[in-house]
């Protein structure tokens, strides 16, 4: 049977799979754990919250459900939808299936901003201000000098310049966990860079959710000239698209879903690459489909991935670490490939 | 309407490619763009299709400076077919030539049913309707120059501008690309297109415009301008023509090797 037939083509199915994923990892998440809650306790505090009554519940059940681990995941989907969203954003823009969320220096401007309101004991807020202000400097900069190089090739220039950027920034943030206090900054820089969830709070998920869904309805609404912005660029402006402003557009609003995730979450790095294919797997390249899809995607993997850090071991393992762990092989696993679809 | 440029320098911010260049051609008919590798035949159709600005001399249609459009509007009017490409993402043929309509719409709309109309014409007239659901990356080099020849014509242009598009075609879809080139003049639409294979520009041109290093060589109705003497001067190379009984001429390329008979 040939593959990529007309119906696989069809977005239900794939819509399907991916809202299965995200139910499954909501189930888990808020079941699974050090303090096991059963499927049915899971239901009755959900009912009794929709319905106003009082629950026949242990108080401890409810707690950890509202208090605990209720703001983890709600930031874990929103997260992980981000970093799907703003990768599939990139590798169309860039025309490049290898591309993610830090090919711009989002990802490390923000890392460093963030260690820097470690440094010096700034609360929370600010250290998420500086984040988001860290990843916003870095593309821009990337951004200028990108486009102060004259070249044939600008996509090209665009990408080694966020390499270049990418890697001052990194030798930044080397050289504040160097001047760090080691016994009480240092651990907390180096957790919160790898990667975390556990101090997600209810007063983390505004600041995480407005940026990220502005961000996304902005992709989406531009999902059709996406798709054309995927075509080499003297092709998307012969068919009567503005590439320049276009391009300006979609960058911004990537880099805000990425620096708002990066802020709450530190550096989590592969799900911006990794669930893009996914998605494009389930749904094809159109991002009508695509971009809702990877974000679902996204949501229900993330979660998956953090609900395994808390569990799998007596201490908690950093989120980056474990997409890292199921990141590189699939990286690798994407170039032997190269002759394949990028279907 | 008449797309034309005048007394054009070309090239990229580093080199000039051309300079005092005249071009023009008109709604309804095929100009021919010949010349050797290197000549300026891609720079020359990017420049007439604002891809790249013209360094000196000016681009117009209808009169009006090609900058006086806006990229959408001449989206409207131009159409660009590219050479063959294989494409990253596998977008299905229907979206591919539905992209040819993104300049009739605005920022944020979706293809409308009026746009999946158009579409489907274009496809049936190339004879590809079949394909329309099949992922671009996995049709063949024939298929995909008929399909971004679709996507020309579901743009509604005036005129078409392509890029050798013979270049990566066998033997039999190169004549069916050229049957459909003038099927397009006749049907109202002003083509230019570049080919290496002067045997392309008398099948389907009415005139042809022959460049080297950047400079127009000869132009003018591909009877008169297409001889062996214009083709040797443009390519310094020997050519040999050949004439039927039916008066039919073609063009073969070098020295005979083999002795005749």
């Amino acid at each position: 049977m040939r593959k990529n037939s007309p119906l696989s083509r069809s977005s239900l199915p794939g819509l399907t799979v991916a809202a299965i994923i995200l139910i499954v990892g909501l189930l888990l998440a808020f079941t699974v754990g050090r303090y096991p809650i059963s499927l049915t306790d899971l239901m009755q505090v959900l009912l009794a919250k929709l319905t106003g009554h009082q629950p026949h519940v242990p108080q401890a059940v409810e707690s950890v459900i509202w208090q605990v681990r209720g703001p983890r995941v709600l930031a874990a989907v929103m997260v992980g939808a981000a970093l799907a969203v703003a990768g599939t954003a990139f590798q169309g823009l860039f025309r490049n299936p290898l591309v993610s969320p830090d090919i711009l220096g989002a990802s490390s401007g923000a890392a460093l901003g963030a260690v820097i309101g470690i440094f010096f004991s700034f609360g929370i807020f600010a250290i998420q201000g500086l984040a988001f202000i860290g990843g916003l400097i870095a593309v821009a900069a990337v951004y200028m000098i990108g486009s102060m190089v004259r070249s044939r090739d600008p996509i090209l220039v665009l990408v080694l310049t966020g390499v270049v950027v990418g890697a001052l920034l990194g030798a930044g943030v080397g050289l504040v966990k160097y001047l760090a206090d080691p016994y009480n900054q240092l651990p907390a820089m180096t957790f919160w860079l790898l990667g975390s969830l556990s101090a997600a709070s209810t007063a983390d998920l505004l600041p995480l959710f407005g940026p990220v869904a502005l961000g996304t309805a902005i992709l989406i609404a531009l999902r059709w000239r996406m798709n054309v912005m995927s075509l080499p660029e003297e092709e998307a402006r012969a068919l009567g698209v503005a590439t320049g402003p276009l391009r300006i557009i979609i960058v911004a609003a990537a880099t805000l879903v990425t620096s708002a995730s990066v802020a709450t979450a530190g550096i989590i790095g592969w799900v911006g690459l990794v669930v893009p294919h996914l998605a494009r797997a389930l749904v094809g390249p159109d991002f009508a489909r695509l971009v809702p899809t990877a974000a679902i995607l996204g949501g229900g993997y993330l979660l998956l991935i953090d609900t395994l850090a808390r569990t799998v071991a007596q201490v908690e393992i950093p989120l980056g670490i474990l997409t890292a762990v199921i990141g590189t092989p699939f990286f690798i696993w994407l170039l032997t490939g190269v002759q394949r679809n990028w279907s | 309407m008449r797309l034309e440029g005048q007394s054009l320098t070309i090239g990229y911010p580093a080199h000039v490619v051309g300079h005092g260049i005249d071009v023009a051609f008109e709604t309804g008919e095929v100009l021919a763009l010949l010349g050797p590798n290197g000549g300026g035949k891609t720079t020359l159709l990017k420049t007439l299709l604002g891809l790249i600005d013209a360094k000196a001399g000016t681009v117009r249609i209808d009169g009006k400076p090609l900058g006086d459009y806006s990229i959408q509007e001449r989206a409207r009017i131009v159409a660009y077919v590219p050479q063959v490409h294989v494409g990253t993402f596998a977008f299905t043929v229907e979206t591919v030539v539905l992209m040819g309509r993104t300049a009739h719409g605005n920022m944020l709309s979706r293809p409308s049913d009026h746009d999946r109309e158009v579409t489907a014409r274009a496809l049936a007239r190339f004879g590809i309707a079949h394909l329309s659901q099949r992922p671009y990356t996995q049709i063949s080099g024939g298929e995909r120059q008929l399909v971004l020849l679709a996507r020309a014509l579901a743009q509604e242009p005036q005129f078409i501008v392509l890029d050798e598009p013979t270049a990566s075609l066998d033997f039999g879809n190169q004549g069916k690309v050229m049957a459909e080139i003038r099927a397009l003049a006749v049907s109202g639409l002003g083509v230019l297109f570049t080919t290496h294979d002067p045997n392309h520009a008398l099948r389907a041109a009415d005139r042809a415009f022959l460049l080297r290093d950047g400079t127009r060589i000869a132009e003018g109705p591909v009877g008169q301008v297409l001889n062996k003497a214009q083709l040797e001067t443009l390519y310094r190379a020997p050519v040999d023509t050949v004439i039927d009984a039916a008066g039919n001429v073609a063009f073969l390329p070098g020295q005979a090797v083999i002795p005749a008979g």
